[in-house]
């Protein structure tokens, strides 16, 4: 055991670097992905230091300053430069913050499902025929409904907070992890290399996790990029149909659902929020198309 | 082909019970009583709660309740709306045509861009027409629908004043009989400015709900037409002097036409989750704002029938595509 071990050492030892650098030469031939990473990588720093760089309190009310317009249309100040949200608060604080909101939502939401669903997809990729029937069975019930219903009906039923729009979104995003997994691990599991760990005495577990695994995960990872943004959105759109975070969360779609009574008479409440999503997703999704070309050999150059 | 269709339809069976255990689970599992629910502020008597929980069957064991709903189910008993005490099943049925209405739009709206776009990007794949079609579809399938829907009515509705924000049609539009279809009705009643005044209603929704599948359409004509044109056959038609036209339009874009289909069948879930957004905004009396407005309502048989009845459909469509998909290409049935 121990052998097949630092067998395994030494083999990968020198392959890890390349690996690695062969990625970045991929992913760096997509300049789109390029761009995505450096915004995704202001998303997460802006999230990370939200309370330091956010200029007011999100939650802080300037009565006086109700409706300011942006700094650069005419009554907007220097003091709240995208203007404030009809309480008077500032509108850059509260979307600040709200990327906060967001990230944690998309990693939260991606760590559940992608766990719960690539142990699923090997255990069914490994198990008996009739484990496997009925693991795929309960994940084509899932992927029957509608994934934003199922979500809004999920929050129904255990109340309307962050949490559980987490919570529901990560059991609807989930099939698509243990399907792309159980697929992957059966394609893996009929290949030599298989065949000869299990030869040499690797059990179950190791043959799972550390035999397989590891050589299913280019799929896996370009979904969970993927999901990262249909997290963001779907929290989003749960928050704007009042089942996500909670007023006065300034979670950016709670915050769109705050704002749609003014949507005629003051458009920065709207555009703002929306860009955000919008942008944060966009670039996600830039990133997740240079994954996929840079780690799904199949797609390599198409 | 018959043992193909006999396999799915074998699996249809087992993930329908699923999908009526869930939507019965549902109920139950919601945090407190269903009947004090239903009683709402007033509260009940001891002998009123016997007869509703008897009238509903909760005084039963849970196999048997399960039973009896899946049977009923099967004769389209859905139960009652706690609000307006109609069967569930008519009234999906009432706001079903608005929602499909709003969907077949959507989706020409979609296929109509979304196929041209697909190849126009994919024979000028890597120059300044692929890239802009391509960026273009990429935001459009990062968009968060509902806040393109306030920003158009910001736009067409607030400042240019072209479009209503809300509705299927104008109030003064009175049709005896109507289909539920109101293009249909309008057209029907000939009655002057009727079908003007729903299509200016239908237009912004359809545009919203249509944004994501004109995207998905795009991005997935171009990746297909791209496979086929690298095709020998392609090589072949193209020596032989047929026009770049004919060989793109004709030729590649046939063979690239299945994948795309399954494309648009399978996103039949996207379209009644998207209604879901799209119908709230613009209050569009469909089955999505119907199902919201009854979340809201706490209205749960209303909810609980609703999951079922758009799950069945759901599955219903993902069947057919399948099994069309198999008449297409008869290498899938040998599975």
């Amino acid at each position: 055991m121990s052998d097949t071990l630092s067998a395994e050492v030494e083999m990968n030892a020198p392959d890890r670097p390349g690996r690695l650098r062969e990625f970045w030469f991929y992913f760096r031939e997509n300049r789109g992905a390029v761009f995505g990473l450096w915004i995704f990588a202001a998303f997460v720093f802006l999230a990370a230091f939200a309370p330091l760089i956010a200029p007011h309190d999100p939650s802080a009310q300037f009565r006086a300053f109700a409706l300011r317009p942006p700094v650069w249309q005419e009554g907007g100040t220097w003091r709240f430069p995208l203007g404030t949200d009809p309480l008077g608060r500032d509108m850059l604080s509260r979307l600040i913050v709200g990327a906060r909101y967001s990230f944690f939502v998309g990693i939260v939401v991606v760590a559940v499902a992608a766990t719960g669903g690539i142990v699923m997809g090997l255990i069914a990729g490994f198990a008996p025929r009739w484990l496997d029937t009925i693991i795929m069975r309960i994940m084509d019930i899932i992927l029957a409904f509608p994934s934003l219903l199922l979500a809004l009906v999920l929050v129904a039923v255990l109340g309307p907070s962050l949490t559980n729009a987490m919570i529901a979104i990560a059991i609807v995003l989930q099939p698509h992890y243990v399907r792309l997994t159980r697929a992957s691990v059966l394609s893996e599991k009929q290949k030599d290399y298989v065949t000869s760990a299990r030869v040499a005495g690797s059990g179950l577990m190791r043959l799972m996790f550390v035999t397989v695994l590891p050589n299913c995960l280019a799929p896996i990872i370009v979904q969970g990029a993927l999901s990262f943004s249909t997290a963001i959105l779907d929290a989003a759109a749960l928050g704007f149909l009042g089942m996500g975070a909670q007023p006065p969360t300034p979670e950016w779609g709670t915050m769109l659902a705050e704002a749609r009574e003014f949507i005629l008479r003051a458009w920065w409440v709207v555009t703002f929020p929306g860009v955000a999503i919008l942008v944060t997703v966009l670039a996600i999704n830039l990133m997740g198309d240079g994954l996929r070309d840079a780690l799904d050999p199949k797609l390599k150059r198409s | 082909m018959l043992k193909y269709l006999a396999s799915r339809l074998l699996t249809f069976i087992p993930t329908f019970i699923g999908v009526t255990l869930i939507s019965f689970a549902f109920i139950r599992l919601l945090p407190g009583d269903p009947i004090i629910v239903m009683a709402g502020e007033r509260g009940m008597s001891e002998e009123r709660y016997a007869e509703l929980s008897a009238q509903l069957g909760f005084d039963r064991p849970i196999y048997v309740q399960f039973w009896e709903y899946l049977t009923g189910v099967l004769q389209g008993d859905l139960g009652y709306s706690f609000v307006t005490r109609r069967p569930v099943w008519d009234e999906f049925f009432s706001l079903f045509p608005a929602t499909l209405e709003l969907s077949i739009c959507a989706m020409i709206f979609a296929i109509a861009l979304g196929l041209p776009a697909g190849v126009i990007a994919a024979v000028n794949r890597g120059k300044f027409f692929d890239r802009a079609l391509m960026s273009t579809a990429l935001v459009g399938y990062s968009m968060p629908i509902f806040w393109w829907a306030l920003l158009l009515i910001i736009i067409f509705s607030g400042n240019l004043g072209w479009t209503p924000v809300s509705g299927r049609i104008d109030l003064i539009y009175y049709f005896s009989n109507p289909t539920g279809f109101m293009l249909i009705d309008a057209i029907k009643s000939g009655q002057d400015g009727a079908l003007a005044s729903a299509l200016r209603h239908l237009l912004l929704p359809a545009i919203v709900l249509g944004t994501i599948p004109l995207a998905v359409i795009a991005r997935q004509t171009r990746s297909a037409m791209l496979e086929v044109l690298g095709e020998d056959y392609i090589r072949t038609a193209r020596a032989k002097g047929m026009s770049p036209a004919r060989v793109n339009g004709i030729h590649a874009l046939r063979n690239a036409l299945i994948p795309v289909i399954t494309v648009i069948g399978l996103s039949v879930g996207t379209l009644l989750a998207g209604a879901i957004l799209t119908e709230t905004i613009f209050s569009w009396p469909g089955i999505g704002k119907w199902m919201v407005d009854s979340i809201f309502r706490r209205d749960y048989p209303v909810v609980q029938g609703g999951l079922l009845l758009i799950a069945v459909m759901v599955m219903l469509v993902n069947l057919t595509v399948d099994l069309l998909y198999g008449v297409i290409n008869p290498k899938i049935r040998k599975r």
